[in-house]
């Protein structure tokens, strides 16, 4: 059952007349154009006891993500795949409005989102990932954690799934003589087979305003956001409208374009960072 | 699926295996006023798809604390029958479940004159009972209804429609073989009265024109179903008008 979110802070209502004034000169209560994301720090190779990890800033928002490989069997509708999953917890440490439990609506929503993204355009080579055809394959686990929540949490999650996965090994393994599969997390690894870069681009409406990667404030006070996914051939492999505001016919299409710009400046950034090995 | 994968989605006259153009919608009937206990509450179909909608409120909340000072909360439930599949769908609400009645829920928020009934609760559900494709859009169609038809004060009527490319086609209103086919399902619904966009998504690989075309086909049917809807209320209520 899904209702009307109704413990939201009023504070961000009260300050939206500000907000809008700044926009009307071009500018966010940070200093940024409103087509410009935060700054963006990406760290790759975190965790040591995940197979790929990466840890995004995106101005204060942080979002943690790790990948773990197991050995699993396939679908029986796709004997040849691997198997991906993509788990999302709005960890409470993470926001006064997070609380313990399940996960809710919105992690649900964050992780279909980014699932839907890498797998309609298959980012990830599931083809790579069988050990025996309709028996054993990897069965990749994507669990986004949310550390610290100020907004746009999709588009922060998805540059981290993308660097995670860009930076996983799958382990070694050893074939018993029954046919068991013992995993050699230790020994030598190759990399996962990374088909196409996938970034989301998050733009909230707000007044007549359409602006980039909303901080927490500003998706209180948004009609709606868009998040769009683009691969890096800039195609739309996904897109989602969030929030109780509906989005007008003619603002669907200034949205992708605002978006194009965007996930441009957002491929550069991860391409950059992952260059560096970071 | 794959005894399904023998069917010719598109044949040499440019029609869809179950014979409609690309732009064609199923045949959709609408029924209202089909529960008497519910305030409101209509039944849709959308070919082989069957979904029952019903509204009960503004009422008190259950949960006294569930409440906002200036408006009625929404609360939706987005559900499928287990023998609404082929294979039987275990009545505990999945994770797509979930997600769906948050996206129906906003895309009835901005329509739904909540202003009107403060410190009360609207609790629509939605109950899939046979899906061959477009669950979510027809249940935002019979959402639509069956508050409209519980008298709750609305800007406008919405109805939804998904637009999915097949075999390098986009086609309007797709069914459960051609989605299971295709590369990419993009369900819509708004107001055309009002021309709002309140739910879309997609969900696979289109370019940007694509995106924009398929837009298009699938508003002009949101046009014609939201006239759909007009006329099926305005049956009702002159109806009502005669008896008095």
């Amino acid at each position: 059952m899904s209702v009307t979110p109704f413990k939201l802070p009023v504070v961000p209502h009260i300050r939206r007349q500000a907000y809008i004034s700044l926009y009307e000169k071009g500018l966010r209560a940070d200093g940024r154009g409103i087509h410009e994301p935060r700054s963006i720090d990406v760290k790759t190779g975190v965790l040591e006891k995940a197979e790929g990890s990466a840890h995004v800033s995106l101005g204060s928002t942080q979002v943690l993500v790790g990948v773990k490989i197991e050995v699993a069997q396939p679908f029986r509708d796709a004997p040849d795949q691997g198997v991906l999953v993509v788990h999302a917890e709005n960890v409470p440490l993470a926001s006064p409005i997070f609380e313990p439990g399940p996960p809710d609506e919105n992690a649900i929503e964050l992780a279909r989102v980014v699932d839907r993204s890498l797998r309609e355009v298959k980012a990830v080579d599931l083809e790579s990932l069988v050990i025996r055809v309709g028996e054993k394959v990897w069965n990749l686990w994507i669990d986004i954690y949310v550390l610290d929540h100020d907004g746009n949490l999709f588009d922060a999650s998805m540059l981290a799934t993308m660097a995670a996965l860009a930076t996983t090994k799958i382990p070694d393994y050893e074939e018993t003589e029954v046919g068991e599969i013992l995993v050699r997390r230790e020994g030598a690894s190759k990399p996962l087979k990374i088909n196409h870069k996938v970034v989301t681009v998050t733009i909230a409406k707000i007044a007549d305003f359409l602006i980039v990667d909303p901080t927490f404030e500003e998706e209180v006070i948004a009609d709606y956001r868009l998040v769009l996914s683009f691969d890096e051939n800039l195609r739309i492999v996904g897109a989602q409208k969030t929030g109780e505001g509906g989005m007008k016919v003619e603002e669907l299409k200034e949205a992708i374009r605002i978006g194009k710009n965007t996930a441009l400046t957002y491929f550069k950034i991860l391409n950059q960072k992952l260059a560096q090995g970071v | 699926m794959g005894h399904k994968a023998k069917v010719t989605l598109i044949d040499e006259r440019g029609l869809r295996h179950d014979g409609r153009r690309f732009d064609e919608l199923r045949p959709i009937s609408m029924q209202i006023g089909v529960l008497a206990n519910a305030s409101g509450s209509a039944l849709v179909e959308y070919g082989r798809t069957k979904v029952l909608a019903a509204v009960y409120g503004p009422r008190e909340p259950s949960q006294k604390f569930m409440v906002l000072p200036d408006r009625a909360i929404l609360r939706v439930r987005y559900h499928m029958a287990p023998f609404s599949t082929s294979e039987r769908k275990n009545p505990a609400p999945s994770r797509r479940e979930i997600e769906l009645s948050k996206v129906i829920r906003e895309a009835l928020e901005d329509i739904v004159l909540s202003s009107e009934y403060p410190r009360t609760v609207i609790d629509i559900f939605i109950e899939v009972l046979q899906a061959d494709g477009g669950t979510r859009v027809a249940g935002v169609t019979a959402a639509s209804l069956a508050l409209a038809d519980a008298g709750v004060p609305m800007k406008g009527l919405v109805a939804g429609v998904a637009v999915g490319k097949v075999g390098g086609v986009l086609l309007l209103d797709v069914d459960e073989i051609e989605d299971s086919m295709g590369e990419a399902d993009m369900p819509v619904a708004g107001a055309p009265d009002l021309g709002l966009v309140t739910l879309f998504q997609l969900n696979g690989v289109l370019s940007e024109e694509e995106v924009e075309r398929g837009f298009s086909m699938a508003w002009k049917a949101i046009e014609k179903i939201v006239a759909m809807e007009k006329e099926v209320l305005r049956k009702k209520f002159e109806a009502a008008g005669e008896e008095v």
